[in-house]
């Protein structure tokens, strides 16, 4: 893999509609404070990275954002969708995280143990 | 203490973040012969000014404003200093921040590395608006990748795009540096 191969990928993109970005339906926020990394934050964020990018879900972004507050249920996240309640869960891990994209982002039912707020 | 380098990394990109960074330099060099781990880190974000130095270095330094001050800093400076290290923090308001910090490798309270292949994934894909530089250099072999070049290529795909991680991904794995 080199830049070239790049090129390549932006060109199928540019041709292909399916492999075009669409409007952002679900974006997951992990929170990545002090708190949050030591508690193994980064793998969280990786999981949904990688989830997302092997299902191809091309209306799905995850970010990182600073400390959340809560240190005692870190890793933290929270789940924006247009029209729906912010879900934030907390004491995610890898499982758990592959459990949120597998039930809520694809199924589009929260998975209500791990829920730890809805706002 | 974190359990990794890769933790104090993620954190002290995360301080940049907050301080509104749009670019930030990391470069990591591992050298056994001179038993040296150097990390560093430059960021174009707000800066901070003299006060908030002494705030962030100096854990006993307190001021009645009582506003929050991230841990990130004195954890690097901590686990520098106690691993046979050194630790410096230069800044001025509105020039953002530089950190270098040292290691001897061979220090047993030293953390060890952790993934950094992953590390460098999460923090372009997870900020897709910031660009990024990385560097690392392993007794004398380097990798470097800069996301503005990228971002050039890509053109108006995002960097967050599935097909573009999945790169990502694979041309970090086939660096042997990495291994």
């Amino acid at each position: 893999m080199n830049l070239e191969d790049l090129k390549k990928i932006r060109e199928k993109a540019e041709k292909d509609i399916e492999l075009r970005q669409k409007k952002t339906r679900i974006k997951i926020v992990v929170g990545m404070g002090t708190s949050g990394i030591a508690a193994g934050a980064r793998e969280v964020l990786k999981t949904f990275v990688e989830e997302i990018s092997n299902r191809n879900l091309l209306d799905v972004v995850v970010t990182q954002t600073g400390e959340k507050g809560l240190a005692s249920q870190e890793p933290m996240i929270e789940i924006f969708e247009e029209g729906k309640p912010v879900i934030v869960y907390g004491n995610i891990d890898k499982k758990k995280a592959q459990g949120i994209v597998e039930n809520h982002i694809v199924g589009g039912r929260p998975v209500m143990e791990y829920v730890i707020e809805a706002k | 203490m974190m359990e990794e380098i890769c933790a104090h990394i993620m954190d002290i990109t995360a301080n940049a973040l907050s301080a509104g960074a749009h670019y930030i330099v990391i470069s990591i060099e591992e050298d056994h012969e001179r038993n040296l781990l150097a990390t560093r880190f430059n960021d174009n974000g707000k800066g901070m000014s003299e006060e908030m130095i002494r705030r962030v270095t100096d854990p006993f330094f307190s001021t009645k404003t009582g506003k929050k001050v991230g841990l990130g800093i004195p954890l690097l400076k901590g686990t520098a200093e106690t691993c046979g290290g050194t630790f410096s923090l230069t800044s001025k308001l509105g020039e953002g921040v530089d950190i270098f910090a040292t290691f001897a490798l061979d220090h047993p309270d030293l953390p060890p590395l952790g993934n950094l292949k992953e590390t460098i994934i999460v923090l372009i894909v997870g900020n897709p608006d910031v660009d990024f530089s990385f560097t690392y250099t392993k007794d004398g072999n380097k990798f470097s990748l800069d996301t503005r070049e990228i971002k050039d290529i890509i053109g108006d795909m995002p960097v967050n795009h599935p097909e573009v991680v999945k790169f990502l991904t694979k041309f970090l794995d086939e660096k042997t540096i990495f291994v």
